[in-house]
């Protein structure tokens, strides 16, 4: 069996108004089809232990939890090592709802931007409000970081976690790294 | 620039996470079809100053089709609405009518 190893091995850059790290190996499942279905919110919530969240939202604790990606997809997030079983127990819950359920874990890489600047770097490359009432803690939102499509939610207060598609990861690395150079502060927030 | 509110997903966002379709309620002419009609569905556009409908995806985000209704001379969006809809909903249309009196787009007004 071969070694199953991130994108960028852990990259780490921790010189920058905010430390930006590559998170290890994380299992992604996704799950599409009729999110009211109760199947299908059944086999969410066994592999996640989480409730389903609304619209534009995301329940996630430690290497747990489920993102709401549109109105028929869920990103179901477990540990890595788990996901075959957990593709498993998601098929049989899910019995004869119509429904997808993929492992997408080896399609993307994800990263955790935190420190006090945290904000002020994802601020400087995505088109969205972060202003701490206008995004907080809970809210999952899916957009274009520069060129590419990304998503990320707030993990814990100045701790935003991103996932982007693994073939993007040196750029969003770069990117993260660049928005985050020493003495490049906004102070926005 | 274009703000838009994905009618599918809720978030309101700036055109760059979305992605222009065309203009909106062509009808699909194929196979069968005579050729003026067929020339209309391919070529034949609106190009309005004032009320305008189109197609939009949400493309960087939830990746879903909308339709939008709005102004191509002061770029104000008058509203979104599903793509499942061969015409503009009654609701799109009166706010419209209570900003532009007296318009029109096609055979709708």
């Amino acid at each position: 069996m071969s070694r199953a190893v991130t994108a960028l091995d852990g990259a780490t850059s921790t010189d920058g108004i905010a430390t930006i790290t590559e998170v290890a190996l994380q299992g992604m499942i996704t799950l599409r089809g009729d999110l009211a279905s109760a199947g299908i919110k059944k086999a969410a919530k066994t592999v996640a232990s989480v409730d389903v969240p609304g619209a534009g939202q995301a329940n996630c604790s430690d290497d747990r939890g489920i993102c709401w990606m549109s109105p028929d997809e869920l990103l179901v997030l477990c540990p890595y090592d788990e996901v075959d079983a957990s593709l498993d127990k998601i098929r049989s819950t899910i019995g004869s709802d119509h429904a997808l359920a993929v492992d997408v874990s080896d399609a993307r890489a994800v990263f955790r931007v935190s420190g006090a600047g945290a904000r002020d770097v994802l601020a400087k490359l995505v088109p969205v409000d972060l202003k701490p009432q206008a995004f907080a803690g809970g809210m999952f939102r899916r957009t274009r970081m520069a060129q590419v499509p990304v998503a990320f939610w707030l993990h814990e207060e100045d701790v935003f976690q991103i996932v982007c598609f693994r073939s993007h990861a040196r750029y969003v690395f770069d990117l993260l790294k660049v928005a985050a150079q020493p003495g490049s502060a906004v102070d926005f927030f | 620039m274009l703000i838009l509110t994905c009618p599918c997903c809720g978030v309101t966002s700036e055109e760059t996470e979305f992605h222009a379709g065309g203009e909106a309620h062509l009808t699909r002419f194929g196979p069968e079809s005579s050729d003026a009609e067929f020339e209309g569905y391919l070529f034949m556009r609106e190009n309005p100053k004032g009320v305008h409908f189109e197609r939009w995806r949400h493309v960087y985000g939830c990746g879903k089709w909308f339709h939008a209704a709005r102004c191509t001379t002061t770029l104000e969006i008058f509203g979104t609405y599903t793509a499942q809809t061969t015409e503009p909903p009654q609701e799109i249309r009166d706010i419209i009518a209570r900003k532009r009196p007296g318009w029109s787009w096609r055979a709708f007004s």
